[in-house]
């Protein structure tokens, strides 16, 4: 296949993309334009529960969260490297499984080691 | 020449745009109509009657929620960062539609018919948790922004999940292509094998989704509204209509890897007389129900049993599959190119008649 054929099968993407954008912009813009507004500084504080805010909400939170999303980049880019494998494992052969079987054991390895240090814990 | 160019490509961008405004529209009402069928199912499992009063049946009632949304006044408080928090349920609704431009709704019913159609959903729905990140963030409110954190950890726990179980379909499939993945041969013990990867991927598109029982984000007793507490009027109208939109999309992401898109179910030949869009309709619609009943079923789960689950139990089930699916498949010369594709048109059972003379 020739390169710019290859490009017109995305070419729909692009259009699709410029109309939902077009779309929701439309969207909020209408509302904005046709809902009457009445700012209050009651109506425009933050939300909580009918109290006045307490503090800023950009304060510390809980660090096992970051630690959720580390162990997703690892996840994730592993699951990134397994599906070229999953589609041409039929023509790689033993050579290719066992070389996966290799590396999703290192990771294993890393898996069970995040497991037992209480990394997955969450009380 | 140069003119007839212009043509055939004005030609065929007019026509990507029909068929994009057709998939946008139905996908639309499919969306207003599903909430109404929320209602009126979880009305029915409750005794109740659900909505009656607007319209025959209250047919009309979802149009009358929107436009009393779209009426409705638009607070964006003080303290929020306006143009992210604006951003925000735009990339949500925005990232919600264009995931579908990849979805085969019926043989070569498909308005981008990429090589790389399963990797691009895949990519698409990881975004969404961009969307939630910078709504709480924007908002610039503890209940918004805690509602944030757990939602995205959540998105993102389950998104390794529901990867690997892609994975498992890919073994059997052998390629990217959705249209390739409904059509590729599978004989009955790989769908043996398939059937409790379906089990765990529709589990984790209730979470992916972040619908009951994983609604954490949007815990009313604890947590209010979660990272959409400070938004109202259309920005909560946009966050709704994503969030609904992305559950069709699960669905008939489920259904076509698992459940044959738009083949007759079972692979029932004498049913192909019924067009394919039908069957992926409701196929979709029966997915659909299955939210529904769960919403109307199960409690919600407590954040730490959700991640229990997520990362202790899901992952190593998935993982452990998947090189179960691998080993099984290999040892079986039952891969995909494997033998030189002697293999792929031997059992095509399970494909109806007039799809088999076309391939």
């Amino acid at each position: 296949m020739a390169p710019s054929e290859l490009l017109i099968n995305y070419l729909p993407i692009l259009v699709f993309l410029v109309i939902a954008g077009g779309m929701s912009i439309a969207m909020i813009a209408g509302s904005l334009l046709a809902g009457i507004r009445k700012p209050d500084s009651e109506k425009l504080s933050a939300y909580e529960c009918g109290f006045d805010a307490f503090s800023n909400a950009r304060s510390k939170f809980d660090v096992r969260y970051y630690l959720v999303t580390l162990l997703f980049i690892i996840f994730d880019l592993e699951i990134a490297f397994l599906f070229p494998w999953a589609v041409t494992l039929g023509k790689i052969g033993m050579f290719g499984f066992w070389s996966m079987m290799g590396f999703l054991g290192i990771l294993t390895v890393g898996f069970i080691y995040e497991w037992k240090k209480g990394g997955l814990d969450w009380e | 020449m140069m003119e007839f160019v212009l043509w055939i490509w004005g030609f065929w961008i007019a026509r990507t745009v029909v068929f994009t405004l057709l998939v946008t529209v139905g996908l639309l009402l499919a969306v207003a109509y599903l909430t109404y069928a929320e209602r009126k199912v979880m009305g029915a499992m409750q005794r109740r009657q659900g909505p009656m009063t607007v319209g025959p049946f209250g047919l009309l009632q979802p149009i009358a929620d929107g436009i009393k949304l779209f009426s409705k006044e638009t607070i964006i408080p003080e303290q929020a960062h306006r143009v992210v928090f604006l951003m925000a349920p735009m990339i949500l609704f925005a990232l919600s539609l264009i995931a579908w431009v990849v979805i085969p709704f019926d043989k070569d019913w498909v308005l981008a018919n990429i090589n790389v159609g399963i990797l691009y959903l895949f990519a698409i729905s990881s975004m969404g948790v961009y969307g939630v990140v910078m709504a709480g963030w924007a908002s610039n409110s503890r209940y918004a922004f805690l509602g944030a954190l757990r939602s995205a950890s959540q998105m993102v726990s389950y998104e390794v999940s529901m990867g690997l179980i892609i994975v498992c379909v890919l073994l059997v499939a052998g390629s990217l292509n959705l249209q390739e993945i409904v059509l590729a041969p599978r004989p009955f013990w790989t769908q043996v094998l398939l059937f409790p990867m379906f089990i765990v991927f529709t589990i984790s598109i209730l979470a992916e989704t972040n619908r009951a029982p994983f609604d954490l984000p949007e815990g009313e007793s604890e947590i209010t509204g979660g990272f959409m507490v400070e938004y109202s009027a259309m920005t909560f109208a946009l966050f709704f209509l994503g969030e609904y939109a992305n559950m069709i999309l699960m669905s008939a992401i489920a259904v076509t890897l698992f459940l044959g898109g738009w083949l007759p179910p079972f692979g029932l030949a004498f049913l192909s007389f019924v067009p394919g869009i039908i069957w992926f309709a409701l196929k979709v619609a029966f997915m659909l129900f299955v939210f529904i009943w769960a919403r109307a079923t199960l409690p919600r789960f407590r954040y730490d049993q959700l991640m229990r689950l997520g990362w202790k139990v899901f992952l190593p089930l998935t993982l452990v599959w998947v090189v179960m699916t691998a080993g099984l498949l290999m040892t079986f010369n039952a891969l995909p190119g494997q033998n030189d594709g002697a293999y792929a048109y031997e059992s095509t059972a399970n494909i109806p008649a007039n799809i088999k003379a076309e391939q």
